[in-house]
């Protein structure tokens, strides 16, 4: 019920409406694009990538995509490059180097 | 001397740090985070020690520091239990950052603050400066006069905290209050937990069928609503108070207010003052009103939310008035409640009183009978046209040539 008042396209809710001290409701994040932040831009390899998981623990942002196949192995899928921000972490970490940071182009 | 006044009260030989003990015995809340202090041990210790006697079902946290105890008892409360704490002086201070996040987050949070001053130089006797410094922190503040008030206002302020969304510390004067053995109607547990019945948050975070976010990155867009929500919650808490200590004096007798006044409704002169210190004046008031003075006492039990109404329509027709702080704000300009009190009176239009300001009882200096008739007596002059009203501070009973 809490969600439907989010009010996103920069229409704001007034004092009486907002719920006290805290944000309306869990995962609004979402709403936040912070994509926009970065100034390099990890790139996925498939090809290389043995699912393993680490870069999907180790992302600060949950920016690695991931879902399940028929056998419900979980496999990874990309970046989310809206909320990515950048930082590298999934390339540092990645076992097999199948993330690999670029320079971001505007 | 202290009366039963509940049909079911007993009195007992108590300190007032084995009053609050006691009170939070009746209370049990679900946690207890603190971390000891002078003069503020005895509370927790006696505390911990009822938890480890199993006397007390609440969960004890032994942390290694304030900060700690608070961001512990923080958890604790937004998790959706009922959470205290406990300290002192320079504990209050280490505290202070996370006291602006549980009145921020609008957490229920009961602390109990035995009064002392702050170093340095070390200090570990009672004055206000520890409270004084965290006026301005969103936490309701409720003063007690002796160990009975600390009592009373320790279970009412469960009532108050989670009624108002908002975290109350309650303060008694260190040593004066907190060790001095004095009578107290203690209530029968059964009562006390009927008053402060059972905690329900209306959101907790481990309600995991319906999560929410609690304390994220609230910019330009929504902070100053949150903000200016948590303001008006300080000036509604007002009604809640009122309507607490009436509850409180249906279940067990005693009456409580924003101010207490005494003697002040014909006065001509009148001191105001917070805690341990209205005792003596009142005291001393009695004696002096022998003499034909007209003088009164304003005793401000909350601090905050500042009770301006009361504070004008009490003294609208006093003519010279001493605002007895117990705590030095070193601002340049005046004390904390001498600045609350010219406020509030110049705010709703009352110029032609005379306020002088009086700091006293710095780090446990005594202050005496004859300390306030002094006072009483410069206020007569002033009221007689013989002095003049000073325009600075005055210091009471400070060795100065
Ligand atoms: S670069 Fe950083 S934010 Fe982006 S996916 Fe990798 S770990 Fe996450
Ligand atoms: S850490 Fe590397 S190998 Fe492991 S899942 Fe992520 S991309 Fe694939």
């Amino acid at each position: 019920m809490i969600n439907k008042k989010i009010k996103i396209n920069n229409e704001r809710m007034f004092v009486d409406e907002l719920i006290t001290g805290d944000i309306v409701d869990a995962g609004t994040s979402i709403y936040f694009k912070t994509g926009s932040w970065r100034s390099e831009m990890p790139i996925f390899d498939k090809k290389k990538c043995v699912n393993c998981l680490i870069c999907w623990i180790s992302c600060p942002d949950s920016s690695i995509k991931i879902s399940f196949d028929t056998k419900n192995i979980t496999n990874v899928d990309g970046i989310d490059y809206d909320h990515c921000k950048g930082c590298g972490i999934c390339a540092s970490e990645c076992p097999t180097k199948s993330i690999t940071m670029i320079e971001e182009k505007k | 001397m202290i009366k039963t006044v509940s049909k079911n009260g007993k009195i007992m030989a108590k300190t007032g740090n084995e009053a609050i003990a006691e009170a939070m015995r009746q209370i049990e809340p679900d946690v207890v985070a603190a971390y000891p202090i002078t003069p503020a041990t005895e509370i927790v210790q006696i505390f911990s020690q009822f938890v480890s006697d199993g006397i007390v079902k609440s969960k004890y946290i032994a942390v290694e520091s304030e900060h700690s105890a608070l961001s512990a008892t923080i958890a604790a409360s937004a998790a959706g239990s009922r959470a205290m704490t406990g300290t002192s002086s320079q504990g209050l201070c280490y505290m202070s950052e996370m006291l602006y996040i549980a009145s921020g987050l609008r957490l229920p949070i009961v602390m109990t603050d035995v009064n002392r001053a702050i170093s340095a130089p070390i200090n570990i006797h009672a004055d206000h400066s520890d409270t004084m410094s965290v006026r301005d922190s969103g936490w309701i503040q409720i003063y007690s006069e002796n160990s009975q008030d600390a009592y009373d206002n320790i279970i009412q302020a469960v009532k108050i905290a989670e009624r108002a969304m908002l975290p109350v510390i309650v303060t008694m004067d260190g040593f004066i209050i907190s060790h001095c053995m004095e009578v107290v109607e203690v209530y029968r547990d059964i009562d006390v937990k009927k008053f402060v019945g059972i905690y329900k948050p209306k959101r907790y975070l481990l309600d995991i069928k319906n999560p929410y976010t609690l304390g994220s990155i609230d910019l330009q867009d929504y902070y100053f609503e949150h903000r200016y929500q948590l303001a008006k919650a300080v000036v509604d808490s007002k009604k809640i108070i009122l309507d607490v200590a009436e509850e409180f004096k249906e279940l067990f007798g005693r009456e409580y207010d924003l101010c207490e006044k005494y003697m002040i409704d014909d006065a001509e002169i009148a001191m105001i003052v917070l805690g341990s210190t209205a005792g003596t004046i009142k005291d001393e008031i009695k004696k002096i009103r022998e003499e034909g003075i007209k003088i009164g006492l304003l005793k401000i039990r909350i601090y905050r939310p500042f009770p301006v109404e009361q504070v004008v329509e009490n003294l609208k027709n006093i003519k010279v008035v001493a605002v007895m702080d117990r705590s030095d704000s070193c601002s340049g300009a005046f004390s904390p409640l001498y600045s609350d009190v010219v406020s509030s009176l110049y705010s709703h239009g009352i110029i032609d009183i005379k306020v002088v300001n009086y700091i006293y009882g710095l780090g446990g200096r005594e202050i005496n009978n004859l300390h306030i008739k002094n006072i009483c007596d410069d206020l007569n002059k002033i009221l007689l046209g013989i002095e003049k009203q000073p325009y600075e501070v005055k210091y009471v009973n400070i060795r100065k040539k």
